[in-house]
């Protein structure tokens, strides 16, 4: 305890090593790194969140540096979480993303920190809000969340970010369509990067189409993410216009459209105070962080009540030799804590 | 009945300093590091000191392989473990500088705090044994 409130103190001082210190701790779920995420909570709030997705060789990358180079020259303050994936096999990653960060070399300012997934399917995690909590609550004005999508990964970004970009190549026209459902849902930007190569304009065109045809769709609207709604008592302005997610034409590597693209950002985040959407994705957040929680405490919990029973081993070699089945160990797994549940 | 499972990794930065532009050795060490189960982040080429320490301090790696094939190692590894104590991560990063090494130069630089120095030829085993056994904590 002394050293996490050590560390805490440390971090709130603006001492880079504790915000590096702190994010290790997070990553690798040390004791005591609940405390410390709890300690951060309170200094939370103020850092916008972007999340940057897309295909691999999108060009993500060199556009969050461009972007960091941008902000840095606003005089604003970025911290930048750069996710990558590791192998199923032996857990280790080559995490390359610092290398296009040229614009910002040596500039302490820009903290960019490498996380790998970790085994994630996801490759989120709490891991990963709980680092961005840390930054903001170092005083970071942004913070980039980027990652590589990969469906699940595409999904899974609009729970730690206020504004979600997705980066399409140029010549990715077949694929956008294939794509359609998932980046139409999370999307709240479109930066076709690249975008002096050739197939660049009918990437563009697919993509205006494609928004044009959401927007025309007949379905119920159950949120802009389609996520079971939080009950709110929030006065929303019902007169607000959607959001339409805009396309933005972008080369990175020159910094083309990088202005353009900040520009956008603000608009989008002007747009989520004034209809109040920035309150209830953070309040979505929240009760998706609360869920997961639960969730792996539960699992500690089973996974303890499995250990007094001899391990998952013992329980797959009863499987195998014919005497039970799986369903039969899980409802006996579980009967304890049904039981204590139903006693309340 | 704690849930709070570690998920420890070894974290490793290998770095390329100065001008040197030789970078197959650091490839491969990448590719062995990762296949070890560890997380790699690699430098690029032609970075400067200060870089490779901001590098180090935010990415909070357990090691910091430093390939150095150029002859400037007496110049550039004092400089990166200057600003390593700078921001308070001397004492627990664990150094290594691989490379055309003179043996002279080697003493000289394991005083300076250079924990090993790998040479040419060096098998991939001994260097991932190595920081296994040697890498601090974190």
């Amino acid at each position: 305890m002394s050293e996490s409130a050590g560390l805490l103190d440390d971090l709130l001082a603006g001492k880079h090593r504790a915000l590096a210190r702190v994010i290790t701790k997070i990553e690798n779920h040390d004791p005591g790194y609940r405390e410390l995420v709890s300690g951060l909570y309170e200094h939370t709030g103020h850092a916008e969140v972007i999340g940057i997705t897309g295909s691999p060789g999108a060009g993500k990358s060199t556009l969050v540096d461009k972007l960091a180079e941008h902000y840095r020259e606003q005089g604003e303050t970025v911290g930048v979480v750069a996710i990558d994936p590791s192998s199923p096999y032996t857990g280790g990653a080559v995490l390359g993303d610092r290398i296009r960060m040229a614009s910002n070399v040596g500039d302490m300012d820009v903290f960019f920190r490498s996380m790998s997934a970790r085994g994630n399917l996801g490759g989120l995690s709490t891991a990963t809000a709980d680092a961005v909590k840390a930054m903001d609550a170092f005083g970071k004005d942004k913070v980039i969340i980027e990652t590589v999508g990969a469906g699940q990964n595409e999904i899974d970004i609009v729970g730690a970010a206020d504004t979600v970009c997705v980066l399409v190549p140029p010549g990715a026209g077949d694929n956008v369509q294939m794509l359609k459902a998932g980046i139409l849902e999370i999307a709240d930007i479109f930066v076709v990067n690249k975008a002096d190569m050739d197939g660049a304009d009918r990437t563009v065109q697919e993509l205006t189409e494609m928004v044009h045809l959401g927007q025309g769709s007949t379905t119920v609207d159950a949120g802009h993410h389609g996520f079971d709604e939080v009950e709110m008592d929030l006065d929303m302005p019902e007169d607000t216009d959607p959001w339409t997610p805009p396309i933005v034409e972008t080369v990175a590597i020159d910094g083309q459209g990088v202005v353009d693209l900040v520009e956008t950002f603000a608009e989008h985040r002007q747009f989520l105070e004034d209809s109040g959407e920035l309150t209830r994705r953070r309040r979505q957040r929240v009760a998706e962080e609360i869920r997961t929680l639960l969730r792996d405490d539960a699992a500690g919990l089973v996974a303890a009540e499995m250990d007094d029973h001899g391990g998952v081993g013992a329980f797959v070699d009863n499987v195998m030799s014919g005497d039970t089945d799986p369903y039969t160990i899980a409802d006996d797994v579980m009967e304890p804590i049904r039981d204590c549940i139903e006693e309340q | 009945m704690s849930t709070d499972q570690s998920q420890r990794s070894i974290r490793c930065l290998v770095a390329k300093v100065g001008l040197d532009g030789h970078d197959r050795g650091a490839h491969v060490i990448a590719r062995a590091f990762r296949d070890a189960g560890f997380e790699v982040i690699y430098s690029g080429l032609h970075k400067a000191p200060d870089e490779i320490v901001q590098a180090a301090v935010q990415e909070d790696v357990n090691v910091l392989g430093i390939s150095i094939l150029s002859g400037a190692h007496s110049t550039l590894v004092p400089k990166i473990i200057e600003g390593l104590k700078e921001y308070d991560a001397f004492d627990d990063t664990l150094i290594l500088v691989g490379g055309v090494i003179p043996d002279d130069d080697k003493a000289e630089l394991k005083e300076l705090g250079v924990s090993e120095v790998f040479g040419p030829g060096t098998p991939m085993e001994e260097t991932v044994e190595y920081v296994r056994e040697n890498a601090p904590e974190r």
